[in-house]
C-alpha cells in the first residue's frame, strides 16, 4: 500500500519535470557544455605572458637568453630599445606587459672575467600568482641556459631526474575537470531541490499533499528522486566526455567512481531539500543557492586553491563542504587508481551529511505543519 | 466617441489547431452592464484578454472605446479598466500603498491622488486598514478594494473577470452596489461571472460555448426563449451540450 | 516619467518589505568578501616532501636539510623506500618524493656526476612544476656550494635580481579581494532584477502592468533603476569591507572606479533582463543564469589566466563583459590605472550592455 502511494508522488513528480521543456535542456545540456569547455579552457599555468625586454648587453650570452625567451611558450616577447621605469610602470597599468626584463651592459664580459653577473626583472605583483610563476620560469630557463653553456658533462654535480606522478603531461584537465563536476554536480543539484517544496508551499498544494495519509518523509524524498535520476544521467554523460574528448582516462574503477558519485547527488540533493524546507519563499530559496552556494563550494572543494594554503580555520571549515570531499574521492579514483580502501572514509563521511541534512529537513517539515 | 463601448466581429482566437474563441460578434453599449457567461474552458478569459489588450487576436475585428484592438491596444488602456480572476492588487503593499500607485499610473495628478485615496478608504470603510498589507485583509475586501482601484481613474468600460469568486452573500450584495454606482455614471460594465443570480442584475447576457456565443439577450428574453425557470437553468441547458469543460 | 518614479516607490517598498531578500542581498556578498579571499592563494608553499634517503651520509643529510629550511617546502616525512613514499602520495600525505640513492656523498666527494629522483603528484601540473623546479633549483645551488667547496670552479653564475611591483608582499588576499567583489556584484546583478520580474510573470501580477497604459521601456526602467541602486550600494559596502579587513585602498580613482561599475551593472542586468523575456518560471530563470555565470566568472580571468586559454576559449572569454568587469577591478584598485588604459574595457561592457538591453526591450511584449 504504501510503496503503491510513493510510486505516484514519484511518478507525479517526474510529471513535473519533463514537462519543463527549458529547464530540461539546462539540466542535461549545462553540465555538458561546462565540462567540455573548462575542461579544455581552464589551466593554472600561465603562458604566453607578454615581457618587454631591454638589452643593454647585446653579446651572445644575452641574446641567446633572449632567443630562449622567445621560443618558450611562457613568455611573449617585445623588445624596446629603453625603458624608463615610468614607462614600465605604465605598461603594466595598460595592461601591455607582465613582466619586465633588463640585460645590463657587459653582461658576457662579466660573467666570463668574474663569474659573475645579473640581469634584472620587474614584475607586476599585481597578480602575484603570474608574479612568481613568470619569475620561477625565468629563473629556471637561467639555469638551464648555464648548464647548457658549461657543455652539460663539464660542470660536474647533482643531477635532477623528474618523473610526474598521474599526469605525466601535466595536462589541467586533470586538475580541474574532476574539480568542475563536483561543482557543476553539486549546484545544479541543490538548485534542483532547493526549489521543490519550497515552491509548492508557495502555491499551497503542499497542504493537499500533507492532508493525504502519505507520511510527510515520502513527500519529500518522491521530490528527490526524478532528480536524482537525472543526475545520475549527467554523470555518466561528464564521465564520458571526460574519457573521450577531454583524453582523461579513468585510472580506477568505473563502477566505484560511479558509486561514490551518487553517493556525492544524493548528498546535494539532501542539502538542497533543506533549504528548501528552511526557505519561505521560492527566490529566497534560489538565491541563497546561487549566491551564497557558488563561490564557497568553488573554493573550498580544493581544486581552484590548494586547502594547505588557508588559513586553519578555513581548512577546518572546507571539512564541511560536501564537495571537498568528493573532489578527493574522485581524484583517488580517477587519477590515482586507487580503491574503495582510500576513498571509504570520503563515502562515510558524505552519508553522514546526507543523513544529517536529511533528518533536519525532516523535523522542520513536520514541525512546519504542527 | 460612439455609442458603442465595445464591438467585436468574427473575433477569433487560435492556438495552433485550437480555437479558444471561434469567430464572436457582439456590441455593447456605453452604460451597459453586460454579463459574459459560460462554462470553465469557454473561452471567457480569453476573450476579455483579446479587448484588453492582453492577448493579440487571431482574426477578426474589434473595438474597445473606440479604438482599434491591434492598431490601439496602448490608447485602450487608458480608458479601461481591468480586475483579473487571478490578481488585481500587490499583496506586499498596504492598501493605501495600492491606491497611490495605481492612481499615479493613471497620470491622476498628487493632489487629485491624495484626496481620491482619502475619500476611497472612507468610503469602503477601510480607515483602520489602511496600513494593512492586502494579504492580510479578508478577501471580501480585498475584491472590493480591487475593483474601487480599478475605476478609479474613471474608466469608460471596466472589465471584471469572476470578481465575486469565493465571497459571501453579504459581500456580494455589497460589491453590486459599487458595480451599480458605477453604472448610474456612466460606466459600461463588462462582467464575468459563475453566479447566475448575478446574472439577473445585467443589462444583458452572453452565453459562451465551445468558443463560440451561444445565447446574447437580457436575462427575462433569455428565460422565455428557453422556456426556463431561471438564468441557472437557462444555462444548464446550453452548457449541457458543451464539449470542453475544464482547460 | 512620472510614471518610472511610482514604479520605483513600488519597487523599493515590495523590496525592503521582504526581510530575508534583504538579509541575502547584504549579508552573503559581505560574507563571502570576508572569508574567500583568505582561501584563495596560490602560492607555493609547505610542500610536503618525502625523502627516501638510500645514503644517510652527511652530504645527503646536509642536502635534506637545506631543502628543509626554505619556506617552499616542509619534510614531512623519511620512509625507508620508494613504494612506501608512493603510498604516501596516494593517501595524500605527501606531495613530491626525493630520492637520494646509496653511494650520494661518495660521488660527490669524488666530483662524479650522481642523480637525485624527483617525483611529485602531478594532478595539479602547476604546483608539481614549480615544485619540482624549486627543489632542483634548491638542489642546483646545494651543487653549486659543494664544488665551490672543492675549489674545482669558480662561482659561477647569473643572478637574478627581481623586484615587484604593486604588490611587494606578494599578497594574495589583496590580489583576489578586487576579483571577489566583481564576482559577487556580477551575481547580484544578475540574477535579481531576472528572479523579480520572472517572479511577477509567474504570480501573474505581470499581468496587471501589462493591462495599464505603462509603456514598456517605464516599467523596464522601473525594474532596473532598484537593482542597480542595490548594486551599487552592495559594492560600496564591498569596498568598505575590503579597505577594513584587508587593507585594500584604490591605487587608481575612485571616481572612476564607480563609473565602471555603473556601467557593468547596466549591462549585466541587461543579461538577467534578456533572460527573463526568456523563462516563464524562476526555476528557469535560475538555471539560465547560472549556466550563463559560471561560464562568465570562469573564464573571467580571475581564477585561472586568459592568455593561457587555448584561442577558442579566449575569444569566449573576450565576449564575456565579466572578464573586462575583473581586468578593470584589478587595474584600477591595484595598479592605478587611468581612465585611457580601461577605454577598450568600458568600450566592450557599452556594447554588451546595448546588445542585451535592445534585446530584451524588443522580446518584452506586453501584448502576447
Amino acid at each position: 500500500m504504501r510503496r503503491s502511494r510513493f510510486y505516484n508522488l514519484v511518478r507525479k513528480e517526474f510529471a513535473h519535470v519533463f514537462r519543463d521543456r527549458k529547464t530540461l535542456l539546462i539540466l542535461f545540456g549545462m553540465p555538458v557544455v561546462q565540462i567540455i569547455i573548462f575542461g579544455f579552457a581552464l589551466t593554472n599555468e600561465v603562458r604566453d605572458a607578454s615581457v618587454l625586454i631591454v638589452d643593454h648587453a647585446r653579446d651572445e650570452v644575452s641574446r641567446a637568453i633572449v632567443e630562449k625567451m622567445r621560443a618558450s611558450e611562457y613568455f611573449d616577447v617585445e623588445e624596446v630599445a629603453a625603458l624608463r621605469d615610468d614607462e614600465v610602470r605604465r605598461a603594466f597599468q595598460s595592461g601591455r606587459a607582465r613582466l619586465a626584463v633588463v640585460f645590463p651592459p657587459r653582461l658576457g664580459t662579466d660573467l666570463q672575467h668574474f663569474g659573475n653577473g645579473s640581469v634584472q626583472i620587474i614584475a607586476d605583483a599585481s597578480d602575484p600568482n603570474s608574479a612568481q610563476t613568470l619569475t620561477s620560469y625565468f629563473t629556471q630557463l637561467l639555469i638551464d641556459y648555464q648548464r647548457h653553456l658549461s657543455g652539460g658533462t663539464l660542470v660536474k654535480g647533482i643531477r635532477t631526474e623528474v618523473k610526474m606522478l598521474y599526469n605525466p603531461r601535466l595536462e589541467g584537465a586533470h586538475n580541474f575537470v574532476p574539480g568542475v563536476m563536483a561543482l557543476v554536480l553539486m549546484i545544479v543539484c541543490v538548485l534542483m531541490t532547493s526549489v521543490s517544496i519550497v515552491r509548492e508551499k508557495q502555491t499551497g498544494t503542499m497542504e493537499v499533499l500533507l492532508v493525504s495519509p502519505t507520511r510527510p518523509e515520502l513527500v519529500i524524498l518522491s521530490k528527490a528522486v526524478p532528480y536524482l535520476l537525472l543526475s545520475i544521467v549527467n554523470i555518466l554523460s561528464i564521465l564520458l566526455l571526460s574519457v573521450f574528448v577531454l583524453n582523461l582516462p579513468i585510472a580506477g574503477n568505473a563502477g566505484l567512481l560511479l558509486m561514490v558519485s551518487i553517493v556525492f547527488i544524493i548528498t546535494s540533493l539532501s542539502l538542497g531539500l533543506l533549504i528548501s524546507v528552511k526557505a519561505e519563499t521560492q527566490e529566497a530559496a534560489m538565491l541563497v543557492a546561487l549566491l551564497g552556494m557558488f563561490l564557497p563550494t568553488l573554493l573550498f572543494s580544493g581544486f581552484m586553491f590548494p586547502i594547505e594554503n588557508m588559513p586553519l580555520a578555513l581548512q577546518y571549515f572546507s571539512n564541511v563542504v560536501p564537495a571537498k570531499w568528493y573532489y578527493l574521492a574522485v581524484q583517488d579514483i580517477m587519477l590515482k587508481g586507487s580503491g574503495f580502501r582510500s576513498i571509504w572514509q570520503e563515502v562515510l563521511i558524505l552519508s553522514v551529511m546526507t543523513l544529517l541534512f536529511l533528518v533536519v529537513s525532516l523535523k522542520n517539515f513536520r514541525t512546519r505543519l504542527a | 466617441m460612439n455609442d458603442r463601448a465595445i464591438w467585436t466581429q468574427d473575433l477569433t482566437k487560435r492556438f495552433g489547431d485550437f480555437y479558444a474563441v471561434r469567430g464572436i460578434s457582439f456590441e455593447v453599449s456605453r452604460g451597459e452592464i453586460f454579463g459574459f457567461l459560460g462554462a470553465n474552458g469557454a473561452g471567457k478569459t480569453t476573450a476579455i484578454r483579446m479587448l484588453t489588450g492582453l492577448t493579440r487576436p487571431s482574426s477578426g475585428h474589434a473595438q474597445v472605446a473606440g479604438f482599434d484592438v491591434y492598431r490601439e491596444a496602448e490608447k485602450i488602456k487608458w480608458h479601461i479598466g481591468y480586475m483579473s480572476q487571478r490578481f488585481s492588487l500587490y499583496e506586499d503593499l498596504t492598501v493605501a500603498e495600492n491606491i497611490w500607485f495605481f492612481g499615479g499610473i493613471y497620470g491622476l495628478p498628487t493632489r487629485t491622488l491624495s484626496a481620491k485615496r482619502e475619500e476611497l478608504i472612507a468610503l469602503l470603510g477601510l480607515e483602520g486598514e489602511r496600513n494593512k498589507l492586502v494579504r492580510d485583509l479578508p478577501l471580501g475586501w480585498r475584491q472590493k478594494l480591487a475593483f474601487s482601484v480599478a475605476v478609479l481613474h474613471q474608466p469608460t468600460i471596466v472589465f471584471l473577470d469572476e470578481p465575486t469568486g469565493g465571497v459571501d452573500p453579504l459581500t456580494r450584495r455589497q460589491f453590486w452596489d459599487l458595480i451599480y454606482q458605477e453604472a448610474t455614471k456612466g460606466m459600461t460594465i463588462f462582467v464575468t461571472t459563475h453566479y447566475m443570480d448575478e446574472a439577473e442584475y445585467c443589462n444583458r447576457v452572453s452565453i459562451m460555448v465551445d468558443g463560440s456565443i451561444a445565447a446574447l439577450d437580457s436575462p427575462v428574453a433569455l428565460r422565455e426563449q428557453f422556456n426556463a425557470a431561471s438564468m441557472d437553468e437557462v444555462f444548464y441547458l446550453l452548457a449541457r451540450q458543451a464539449r470542453r469543460t475544464e482547460h | 516619467m512620472r510614471t518610472v518614479w511610482f514604479l520605483l516607490i513600488k519597487e523599493f517598498r515590495q523590496i525592503f518589505r521582504n526581510p530575508t531578500l534583504v538579509r541575502i542581498i547584504f549579508l552573503v556578498p559581505v560574507m563571502q568578501l570576508l572569508i574567500l579571499p583568505l582561501a584563495a592563494d596560490y602560492e607555493i608553499r609547505n610542500i610536503t616532501l618525502a625523502v627516501v634517503d638510500h645514503d644517510r651520509s652527511s652530504a645527503s643529510r646536509e642536502l635534506v636539510s637545506k631543502i628543509a629550511a626554505s619556506t617552499y617546502f616542509l619534510v614531512a616525512s623519511a620512509p625507508a623506500t620508494y613504494a612506501s613514499a608512493l603510498r604516501s602520495v596516494e593517501e595524500g600525505d605527501c606531495d613530491i618524493i626525493l630520492e637520494i640513492p646509496h653511494g650520494f656523498g661518495r660521488e660527490l666527494a669524488r666530483d662524479q656526476n650522481t642523480t637525485v629522483m624527483i617525483a611529485a603528484n602531478a594532478i595539479n601540473g602547476v604546483k608539481a612544476g614549480l615544485g619540482s623546479s624549486y627543489l632542483g633549483a634548491i638542489i642546483n645551488e646545494f651543487s653549486g656550494g659543494v664544488l665551490v667547496q672543492h675549489r674545482k670552479v669558480r662561482r659561477e653564475g647569473i643572478v637574478v635580481m627581481s623586484v615587484n611591483w604593486f604588490n611587494p608582499q606578494m599578497n594574495y588576499a589583496l590580489f583576489m579581494v578586487p576579483g571577489i567583489l566583481a564576482v559577487l556584484v556580477t551575481m547580484m546583478g544578475s540574477y535579481m532584477a531576472a528572479l523579480n520580474i520572472v517572479r511577477e510573470k509567474e504570480t501573474g501580477t505581470i499581468e496587471q502592468v501589462n493591462v495599464t497604459p505603462i509603456r514598456k521601456h517605464h516599467f523596464i526602467l522601473g525594474k532596473l533603476i532598484p537593482f542597480w541602486i542595490l548594486g551599487m550600494v552592495v559594492f560600496t559596502i564591498g569596498l568598505i569591507v575590503g579597505r577594513i579587513a584587508y587593507g585594500v585602498v584604490p591605487e587608481g580613482s575612485v571616481v572612476l572606479l564607480y563609473g565602471f561599475v555603473a556601467l557593468f551593472l547596466l549591462s549585466i542586468m541587461g543579461l538577467g533582463l534578456l533572460i527573463s523575456t526568456y523563462a516563464a518560471t524562476q526555476q528557469q530563470a535560475m538555471f539560465i543564469s547560472f549556466f550563463f555565470i559560471m561560464i562568465f566568472i570562469l573564464l573571467s580571468g580571475l581564477f585561472t589566466s586568459i592568455e593561457s586559454m587555448p584561442a577558442w576559449a579566449q575569444v569566449i572569454s573576450r565576449m564575456n563583459p565579466v572578464t573586462y568587469f575583473v581586468e578593470v577591478m584589478r587595474m584600477v584598485i591595484l595598479k592605478g590605472s587611468s581612465a585611457l588604459d580601461i577605454l577598450p574595457q568600458a568600450g566592450a561592457v557599452l556594447i554588451f550592455g546595448v546588445v542585451f538591453t535592445l534585446w530584451a526591450v524588443m522580446n518584452y511584449r506586453k501584448t502576447s
